[in-house]
């Protein structure tokens, strides 16, 4: 598809969008629909399109294999590591009262850190599936 | 009466769509009809009201596995074998438990009455909680990541296990070919 200009230049235009959208998405699920994991499969579908239309290679060089792999267990490990701190205050894993003074502040904090600890475990393991899938050679 | 009128389109659109899948022989075919069923189906969930899980079902089932399903047939044939005899079994099997699904959901309250069981229980307890900003505005994602943020956890290890088994399965950077001494050689 690298000759291909109505759908480049149609993919570029619109892949910013794709990607604010996902950060949005992120950022604002404490008021509206979404969350990380809506907004991990967002961002991992707008770098696959350009996987699909540049080339495997250029998506590698905008989200490198390596980063890639080692994000998918940072995730996991923020969202372990963001239910730690209640322990230590005398509270249950995963309680976000240490967060803040008030109730709605201390729980939008700790819903933001997990949330970020799943967007980035989900975003970087749909783009390892797919890199694990179109790297294979034809048998 | 315009909701229930756009639910009988859609899914009688998805009926079509699942009888045009069955008789179709080439999965080509049957990956985009299975993408147009996603589709579909986020549209289902636009009506219900369920936003979130319509953005899920939208990039994951009509995006993210169509191009995978794609890229597992540019490696596999892209044919289906015609079976060597009918399936007449199978089709009394799906019909029973079909039949039976359809006799089960007989028992369950009507849609979206507030008097169903579990509108009963926590569910007040969370808008009140919610009103009184003592949680997100969003009562899903205050479900999702505060009350019950071990099971997301959860989910977050398994969508994490799934990408590691994907990536130890099928990389295709190989691992160097290990020197001799190691534990097989060792009988």
């Amino acid at each position: 598809m690298r000759r291909d200009v109505i759908l480049r230049v149609g993919v570029k235009l619109i892949l910013p969008f794709i990607l604010l959208f996902g950060i949005y998405v992120h950022f604002h699920g404490d008021y509206g629909p979404g969350g990380g994991f809506q907004a991990g499969v967002i961002i991992a579908a707008g770098i696959i399109l350009y996987a699909l239309v540049f080339g495997l290679n250029a998506a590698k060089r905008v989200a490198p294999v390596a980063l890639i792999e080692r994000l998918v267990p940072l995730g996991a490990l923020i969202y372990l590591l963001a239910g730690v701190p209640a322990i230590f205050n005398g509270d249950n894993f995963l309680d976000y009262s240490v967060y803040g003074h008030d109730a709605l502040h201390a729980h939008e904090w700790g819903v933001f850190l997990v949330e970020t600890g799943v967007i980035t475990t989900v975003a970087a393991t749909m783009i390892a599936i797919f890199y694990a899938f179109a790297g294979r050679e034809r048998p | 009466m315009i909701e229930g009128l756009i639910n009988a389109v859609l899914l009688s659109l998805l009926v079509a769509i699942s009888v045009a899948i069955i008789r179709q022989r080439s999965l080509f075919g049957v990956v985009l009809l299975a993408s147009a069923y996603s589709f579909l189906i986020a549209s289902v969930l636009i009506v219900l009201d369920a936003v979130d899980v319509a953005m899920t079902e939208a990039a994951v089932g009509a995006g993210i596995s169509t191009v995978i399903l794609l890229a597992t047939l540019h490696l596999t044939k892209s044919q289906e074998y015609p079976t060597p005899r009918p399936a007449f079994l199978p089709l009394v099997a799906t019909c029973l438990t079909g039949l039976g699904l359809i006799w089960g959901t007989w028992q369950l309250p009507p849609f979206g009455v507030p008097i169903a069981p579990i509108h009963q229980t926590t569910t007040p307890e969370y808008l009140a909680a919610g009103i009184a900003h003592e949680i997100a505005p969003n009562v899903v994602t205050a479900v999702l990541a505060d009350y019950r943020s071990f099971d997301t956890f959860g989910e977050t290890t398994v969508v994490l296990t799934a990408g590691l088994g994907i990536m130890m399965l099928l990389r295709s950077r190989r691992r160097k070919p290990a020197k001799s001494g190691g534990p097989n050689d060792a009988a």
